[in-house]
């Protein structure tokens, strides 16, 4: 009846490592987004855009037979593991990964892209190198984006739904997530537990979102005492 | 490869041919739909050599290209003997390795830096109280120690200049360039700064590309001048050379003529050594006696005549050697800090500039009738623009 909170706390693990994943394996593709001159970069941009649009069951479909012990990929998971990728943990962190890419990678790119270029030549001619000028100048000037970008695919993977059905199931402890356990209730007409469920993931969604936006007030209010 | 900077120069007075310390040669294509090229070979010596050039005569272009920020298509580039691109050999030094200081209009100071911040942060391969050292030392030369600790946001416009000056002076580059750092100063912030700047490269010794719009700095820094325009250089020589006898429209109109008009010539006068043009504008036509130059009657020139070379009188001036008074009526009067910009209406309008005393003393105002004072040589002929 009362809140499921093992599937909070798997929810926030979920979030949580995929916040740090796209902040590691996001920034590199932002930056090279943001200052890329290849003139096929869109193809690149295109294809990280794509979850924005793409039914989570299609992305889902997708990530499960590649996943799956059918695949390049799950043939080498086993052999390496012994099980399947597809209904764990790490299956789920995947294919949330993926989903949630373009939430961190676009304000990551934007705000890089937003740094204004004398300041990066201005560090190479200081005799910085590109890391030196990334860590010293572009991403302490990006902090904003950064913030946002890792709070939005940690509220978003918060949030997700179809992607964890295709991808995980409804394993409890493994990989029943807070969207799952709601859909669960309803299903068996346990409205007032679905009704908790849901409030509590609103309460803590809207919270996340206000300190991002506060922050934001704050570095614009920094920002624009020139 | 570099002996003592002092003993250097010494070789370099002593020896005019030494090796210039800066070589250039750039070729560069931007396509697209304004197709603009810059094709330029030049040396320039230890101490300032000014570019000068309206916006979008390649002068950024030319100082991104030695900085390496934009790759030449093809060419050569030295600094104090040492080859830091050379499209035939294939060297391409990256920006970092250069060695070339360069304060960009903007300033681009780290915004979320202090100061001192700021100047060390050139440093980092030295050992930190090295850098501490250099760092005070430097922001002590440019009379900026006071504010190490400040955001540069909090400070003033010519105290960044100052820490702009001194991020990228402490370096130590061989070579500097200067894309109007001083532009948005006033005149004695500016020249104390530029005093600064020559006093610190006393004992630096190194070339100093200045890139600006102003006719006063050309004449203040330069000990050489490279015109700039679509990408070419037009001129090249001492300021004097190049900016009192202009030939082409373009320089004359950056030389600072306020006022450019079309002219026919109507008589020749060769045992004068003048002729007559005469000048069409909106209110008519009106002759004018200029200094002789090659092309025969009803050959159309420019006239340029500077407005602080016009005389302004409220009653018809007598003998008076000089040639040419001319009636018009004043349009407006307006005040530029200590100075008056008149415009008067003659044959053209004309811009004229006078001090603030000889308005009052004679009471002018907008409507009255006055005469234009001009002599022969205060116009100058130029060809037209091609």
């Amino acid at each position: 009846m009362a809140i499921d909170w093992q599937t909070f706390w798997l929810t926030l693990q979920l979030a949580f490592a995929v916040s740090v994943l796209l902040l590691l394996l996001g920034l590199p593709i932002a930056y090279w987004i943001a200052f890329s001159s290849w003139r096929w970069k869109f193809l690149v941009q295109a294809v990280v855009a794509l979850p924005l649009v793409l039914p989570p069951t299609v992305l889902g479909f997708y990530v499960l037979v590649a996943l799956g012990p059918r695949s390049p990929l799950g043939r080498w998971w086993i052999s390496l593991t012994g099980h399947t990728l597809a209904f764990t943990f790490s299956g789920l962190v995947i294919g949330s990964v993926i989903y949630s890419l373009p939430f961190a990678v676009q304000p990551f790119a934007a705000s890089f892209a937003s740094v204004d270029r004398k300041l990066i030549a201005a560090s190479a001619t200081l005799g910085a190198s590109r890391l030196r000028t990334f860590f010293r100048v572009v991403a302490p000037l990006s902090v904003p984006g950064l913030v946002t970008g890792a709070a939005l695919s940690f509220a978003h993977t918060m949030g997700e739904f179809g992607v964890v059905l295709m991808v995980g199931g409804n394993i409890p402890g493994v990989t029943r997530t807070v969207s799952i356990d709601i859909y669960d209730r309803v299903q068996a007409a346990d409205y007032a537990g679905a009704n908790q469920t849901a409030l509590a993931l609103l309460v803590l969604c809207f919270v996340l979102l206000m300190i991002v936006y506060s922050f934001h007030r704050k570095a614009s209010v920094l920002n624009s005492v020139q | 490869m570099n002996a003592h900077p002092a003993i250097q120069n010494g070789v370099d007075a002593a020896n005019p041919a030494a090796e210039a310390r800066l070589g250039c040669r750039i070729q560069k294509r931007f396509a697209g739909q304004q197709e603009f090229a810059v094709d330029v070979s030049f040396e320039a010596a230890t101490g300032f050599t000014i570019l000068f050039g309206a916006s979008g005569a390649g002068k950024t272009t030319l100082l991104d290209c030695v900085a390496g920020l934009t790759r030449p298509d093809g060419g050569r580039i030295s600094i104090g003997g040492r080859v830091v691109f050379d499209s035939s050999s294939g060297v391409n030094l990256p920006v970092a390795e250069r060695h070339v200081g360069y304060v960009f209009q903007s300033l681009a100071l780290f915004p979320h830096m202090t100061a001192e911040q700021n100047v060390s942060y050139g440093l980092k391969h030295l050992p930190s109280n090295e850098r501490r050292r250099r760092t005070t030392a430097m922001l002590q030369a440019f009379r900026i120690a006071h504010l190490g600790g400040r955001n540069v946001r909090d400070i003033s416009g010519g105290e960044r200049q100052r820490v702009a000056l001194a991020r990228t002076l402490v370096t130590d580059p061989q070579l500097l360039l200067l894309d109007e750092p001083l532009a948005a100063l006033d005149a004695p912030t500016k020249s104390h700064i530029i005093n600064d700047l020559q006093q610190w490269n006393r004992t630096q010794g190194i070339p100093i590309l200045y890139v600006t719009h102003s006719r006063e700095e050309v004449f203040a820094l330069g000990e050489s001048v490279i015109v700039l325009e679509a990408g070419r250089i037009l001129r090249q020589g001492t300021p004097h050379e190049v900016m009192t006898a202009p030939l082409q429209e373009t320089v004359a109109q950056l030389a600072g003529f306020e006022n450019i008009f079309d002219a026919v010539v109507e008589a020749l006068s060769p045992d004068r050594g003048t002729m007559t043009c005469r000048l069409s504008g909106d209110g008519g036509s009106t002759a004018i006696e200029t200094p002789l130059v090659r092309g025969g009657v009803g050959t159309s020139f420019r006239i340029g005549i500077r407005a602080g070379d016009i005389l302004l009188a409220t009653v018809l001036p007598r003998a008076l050697s000089a040639r040419n008074i001319i009636p018009g009526r004043i349009l407006s009067l307006d005040q530029r800090d200590v100075m008056i910009s008149a415009r008067v209406q003659c044959a053209v309008e004309m811009e004229v500039h006078l001090t603030l005393a000889a308005r009052d003393s004679l009471q002018l105002e907008t409507g009255r009738e006055v005469w234009l004072v001009i002599k022969t040589h205060s116009c100058h002929l130029m060809q037209r623009a091609t």
